[in-house]
């Protein structure tokens, strides 16, 4: 929804119903007056208009045929009239003054317990704008919906689909241009190639000239002569067509002029090797961004466990908190700030979220973790109760169901970086922000005062006690931003996975399982820990399947502990 | 001696067992009327003889009688003031009695206003109240509407609710608690399939009657259940169809994903049985499992992207909970995109899609036999009155909770029991069960009907595709109601399911 609408309607204002119904109000008023102000724009021509208005008959026949009329056409600009009337929201609206007219309606806001739906010209889907420029909203029963069956949605759809994807040939996404021409070229014939030719010449992106070039190619492949076919095929080998290789395939096999069978298996020999080269590059990507994901979540734990011995059960819950705190920051948002900011929440939900678990971390610190320094078992037991307590505390407060975290749009998609590789943005986050934690970690243990207390109580507790440092305060310190960490980690996990009380059982045996693997107390073991289990995982992966990948890893693990039990980096200190 | 007492109790317990067998006699309303039917104690024993988990059961309060013999401290109160002897034979006595009572054809005694008491078998806490929670909330809201509209034969409804907390043992035991102890009617209940088949030999040794609410994998068929979700044949099938037929897209390749567990195995099991019959070649149906809460979807979504780079490729997918997430967000995220690769999905509905950004799941498709986007006015009210309910008992989500196939299907369980009992004149469980067949019923969802052998429902199947706001729109729907197929018959063509003529679960001659 656009901004000014935000400003009409507020958001979020369940809570405040008193404000919201007061706005009905005005709106009850206000939209009486709607169609008055409302400027005519541009109109179809008579003919199309007359098909239009039989839209509305009573009759299903007419109605159909209507339908079909408008839509062979192929007219892009009845798109958004079509496209409305297979979704349902085409309604014929009849203003307090004026003449019915037909409208589509947009997303339906609930206010009290009427629901009010935008509305939107069926010319270009312009937003419709009340005597004083406030889009107009009109209450659900004041519409009448213009139904379309199955049998006219069933008939419209050739053409709806081939308006489309025409229209998507022209979109400013070059993603969908992409696709839609892949599309075509699965279905077209060759009088399509005049039009993609059209397309080409303006086409600036690289990839949406790929799809173009191989969409091509695809079409002459269908064609009579063999001669075009064997050279579209070697065209679509040159350029690593990955759409074609099935349709190749068939041509090697089953194409009645030899050079073309040869020219197809050469094609197909070569877009494989491609198709290698792509596979490695992926799985190395995969890799680094499991690796990541493991590290976020064990570095917390890496600190809480590594550093201070603490077997914390609780560091899911931890990382659950973070999450949490990003729904509430993306509430936040959604209800007090204009849409278009709404995709800097994530941003902000880092810092918060790190806050929010840190000051759990430092209460569960202060209340019962420090009476049971030295006492592992009780407090193994101890933190699986907290963690219970917490889950079941959250279920009560946010329900049962998983909650829903938006990706803002920006770690939405994916970056290409050569046809048939797309590094997924959010995922390219996460790689960052692990980078970014584990620096941080870093200075701040090795390069503040902080940190050095930290090292010094690891170290020797009653040597650093004598010396003067407040041992009390350093131990909820640092459990306090082990806990953080965990709280970033939990935002972050937010863009991959789902948000719920069950979050954090997910990942703890992962975290335990890098952690110790590592070696405890190493940050640097957790991190060579992570990206080797990581890689190890997503090269086993495609090779033996999710759940065998899996078993193979554990195995890894059990088998490395036995040789090494104190893990990939053993600490040497003076004991402690 | 201990010998001798078991083999008494072995004769005993089949000669009820027959008795109860010829349904002359109803055991459950005799134990109404004879609130010591058996002592719980001796249940228990007896449970214990055929399954080894009622041990457990039976331990505690033997070492609670023991305990206090020994100590002398408390005194005991009630049937519990009784030492070992005296209350083995005073059991035994009263056993016979019972047997003896339930062997006489015993009228029908319907105290008016006397609460029906219902249980309600659901988790509220662990991993499966995620799912389970609405489904209580939606029974609860079924016997309010009932109570105040006079109840059931007159009589209010009482629900008796507990909380398994998603644990397959305590499923077991809560529901031995709900027909022993607080002797319910009917339980309404479980989730999954692990939660009904450890709940099963519970309701079959103690005649007990469970409406289960979820689409499940079939293969089953008993006598104390009534499965208002669909079976394989109901939800599988029709949509396997859709993705094939000219409407649905005309796919010719499919990628059968799932969790790893029965439901999905079994579900690619016929989907991969009906392909197959349908012409699909085997190189063009892969299938893959990952484990539980599987959160990284990169290879797979990687695999399922070079199996469709050659176009006409669908995804068939039984991935379960919280695993839908990530899987749909990488989908999006990798630039596969429904109108080139559409996922159908088994196991996403309206409550799931609550929870999660609905963007990445725009376009995908889902099957089921009800859609809170169902256009009538009944359904319209349905989901009015949850909204409101949910709203006034302040429960979390409020008002913007939303209704899907199994929650209906639990609501609709609640009434249709309460139909049959009405029919029955009592709530008997045989009789309810007897009544119960052949039953229309007029859901929320538009009719549907009890089938006349074998305790499914008829239902119609939706094909829904996903949209912006997390509802679905309803794109295909098959002509009248889809007959239930316990045994599906691309993977079990000699088995059926009939309780009318056959036992339950029969071999079918072919002639």
């Amino acid at each position: 929804m656009q901004q000014a609408g935000i400003r009409a309607i507020p958001r979020g204002a369940s809570a405040r119903s008193f404000i919201s119904r007061v706005l009905i109000l005005v709106f009850a008023l206000g939209f009486g007056l709607a169609a008055r102000g409302e400027a005519r724009t541009e109109s179809f021509s008579p003919a199309i208009q007359a098909e239009i208005a039989q839209l509305g008959s009573k009759n299903r026949k007419t109605r159909r045929r209507a339908a079909l009329g408008l839509a062979k056409r192929l007219e892009p600009k009845l798109l958004p009239l079509l496209l409305a009337l297979r979704e349902g929201s085409l309604y014929r609206w009849k203003p307090e003054s004026g003449e019915a007219r037909f409208v589509i309606g947009g997303d339906a806001v609930t206010r009290g317990e009427v629901e009010y739906v935008p509305l939107f010209s069926i010319h270009g889907k312009k937003r419709l704008t009340s005597a004083d420029g406030k889009p107009l909203f009109v209450p659900d029963g004041g519409l009448r919906k213009i139904r379309a069956g199955r049998r006219i949605r069933r008939a419209v759809k050739p053409y709806l689909n081939q308006l489309q994807s025409s229209a998507q040939l022209h979109s400013a996404d070059p993603n969908v241009r992409r696709a839609a021409a892949t599309r075509m070229a699965r279905v077209g014939d060759k009088d399509l190639i005049p039009l993609l030719d059209k397309v080409l010449e303006n086409e600036t992106h690289w990839l949406g000239r790929h799809a173009l070039i191989e969409a091509k190619a695809l079409i002459r492949l269908k064609s009579p002569n063999p001669e075009e076919r064997r050279s579209a095929a070697a065209a679509l080998g040159e350029i690593h067509g990955l759409n074609a290789v099935s349709v190749l395939q068939r041509l090697a096999e089953k194409d009645t002029d030899a050079s073309v069978r040869a020219a197809a298996s050469d094609a197909i020999g070569e877009i494989e090797g491609y198709l290698s080269w792509t596979a490695t590059i992926d799985t190395l990507f995969r890799g680094l961004s499991l690796g990541s994901i493991l590290l976020l979540m064990a570095l917390g734990l890496a600190i809480v466990f590594g550093l201070m011995g603490v077997i914390n059960m609780a560091h899911g819950e931890l990382m659950m908190l973070g999450a949490y705190a990003t729904f509430i920051i993306q509430g936040v948002f959604i209800s007090y700030l204009p849409q278009n900011y709404f995709g800097w929440y994530f941003l902000l939900a880092l810092p918060v979220a790190f806050l929010a678990s840190a000051l759990m971390g430092f209460l569960m610190e202060v209340s019962i973790i420090r009476h049971l320094y030295g006492r592992p078992l009780e407090t193994l037991l101890t933190t699986w109760g907290i963690s219970l307590i917490l889950q079941q505390a959250v279920r009560q407060v946010f329900g049962a169901q998983n909650v829903d975290v938006k990706s803002p749009e920006w770690l939405s998609g994916g970056y290409h970086l050569m046809v048939g590789v797309q590094f997924p943005y959010n995922r390219m986050f996460i790689i960052a922000l692990a980078v970014f934690c584990v620096v941080g970690t870093y200075l701040f243990l090795f390069r503040t005062r902080a940190g050095l207390r930290i090292r010094a109580v690891t170290q020797n507790r009653g040597m650093s006690t004598c010396l003067g440092v407040p041992s009390r305060r350093v131990d909820a310190g640092t459990f306090a931003f082990g806990a953080g960490l965990a709280g970033m980690a939990g935002a972050a996990l937010s863009q991959v996975g789902n948000v719920g009380p069950a979050l954090g059982q997910n990942y703890i045996v992962d975290s335990f399982m890098v952690v110790v693997t590592g070696g405890v107390g190493k940050i640097l073991g957790t991190i060579v820990a992570g990206f080797g289990i990581g890689g190890m995982n997503k090269m086993l992966e495609p090779a033996m399947g999710a759940v065998f990948g899996k078993v193979v890893i554990l195995v890894l693990v059990i088998l490395f502990l036995q040789r090494r039990p104190e893990g990939l980096f053993a600490i040497r200190t003076r004991g402690a | 001696m201990g010998g001798i007492l078991v083999m008494k109790w072995r004769i005993l317990e089949t000669w009820v067992k027959q008795n109860r067998n010829d349904n002359l006699t109803e055991p459950q309303e005799s134990r109404k009327e004879t609130p010591l039917y058996f002592h719980p104690v001796v249940e228990d024993f007896l449970c214990s003889l055929r399954y080894p988990g009622c041990l457990r059961q039976l331990l505690k309060p033997l070492a609670y009688y023991y305990g206090d013999r020994k100590m002398k401290k408390k005194k005991l109160t009630g049937t519990e003031k009784l030492s070992r002897r005296k209350f083995l034979k005073k059991a035994g006595v009263m056993g016979l009695g019972a047997a003896a009572m339930s062997a006489l054809p015993f009228p029908n005694v319907i105290r008016a206003a006397e609460p029906v008491k219902i249980g309600v078998l659901h988790s509220l806490s662990g991993t499966m109240a995620i799912s389970e929670v609405s489904l209580r909330d939606v029974v609860l809201m079924a016997v309010e509407e009932i109570n105040a509209a006079g109840g059931v034969m007159k009589r209010p409804i009482k629900p008796v609710v507990v909380d398994p907390a998603s644990d397959w043992d305590l499923f077991a035991e809560k529901a031995k608690q709900l027909l022993l102890k607080d002797k319910v009617d009917v339980t309404f209940g479980c989730w999954t399939s692990v939660s009904r088949k450890s709940v099963l030999p519970v309701y079959e040794k103690n005649n007990g009657l469970l409406f289960y609410p979820v689409q499940y994998e079939g293969e089953e068929c008993s006598k104390n259940v009534f499965y208002t979700g669909a079976t394989p044949n109901q939800q599988l099938i029709p949509a396997a169809d859709y993705m094939m037929s000219e409407d649905g897209g005309g796919f010719k390749k499919f990628y059968l994903l799932g969790t790893d567990y029965v439901f999905p195995r079994t579900a690619n099991k016929i989907l991969r049985a009906f392909l197959l019959a349908k012409g699909v070649p085997a190189a063009n149906i892969m299938e893959e499992y990952t484990p539980f809460h599987h959160q990284d979807y990169q290879t797979i979504v990687g695999k399922v992207k070079s199996f469709a780079s050659g176009g006409d490729a669908a995804v068939l997918s039984t991935i379960n909970g919280d695993s839908n997430v990530p899987f749909y967000k990488e989908f999006a995220n990798q630039g596969l995109r429904s109108e080139d690769v559409p996922i159908m999905a088994f196991s996403v509905a309206e409550d799931e899609l609550r929870g999660m950004d609905s963007k990445s799941l725009v376009g995908h498709l889902a099957a089921w036999n009800y859609y809170q986007s169902i256009d009538t006015p009944q359904n319209k009210t349905f989901v009015k009155n949850f909204k409101t309910y949910c709203k006034k008992k302040g429960l979390p989500g409020g008002a913007s909770r939303v209704t899907d196939d199994p929650i209906e299907a639990a609501y609709l369980g609640v009434y249709i029991w309460k139909q049959a009992v009405e029919k029955a004149g009592t709530t008997k469980v045989d009789a309810v069960r007897k009544a119960a067949y052949g039953m229309g019923f007029e859901a929320p969802g538009g009719f549907k009907k009890i089938d006349e052998k074998n305790h499914h429902l008829h239902k119609p199947v939706l094909i829904g595709e996903i949209l912006k706001n997390g509802q679905f729109e309803i794109v295909s729907q098959t002509k009248g109601l889809v007959a239930p197929e316990p045994w599906s018959k691309y993977t079990s063509p000699d088995k059926s399911c009939d309780w009318v003529n056959h036992q339950g679960t029969y071999k079918k001659t072919t002639t």
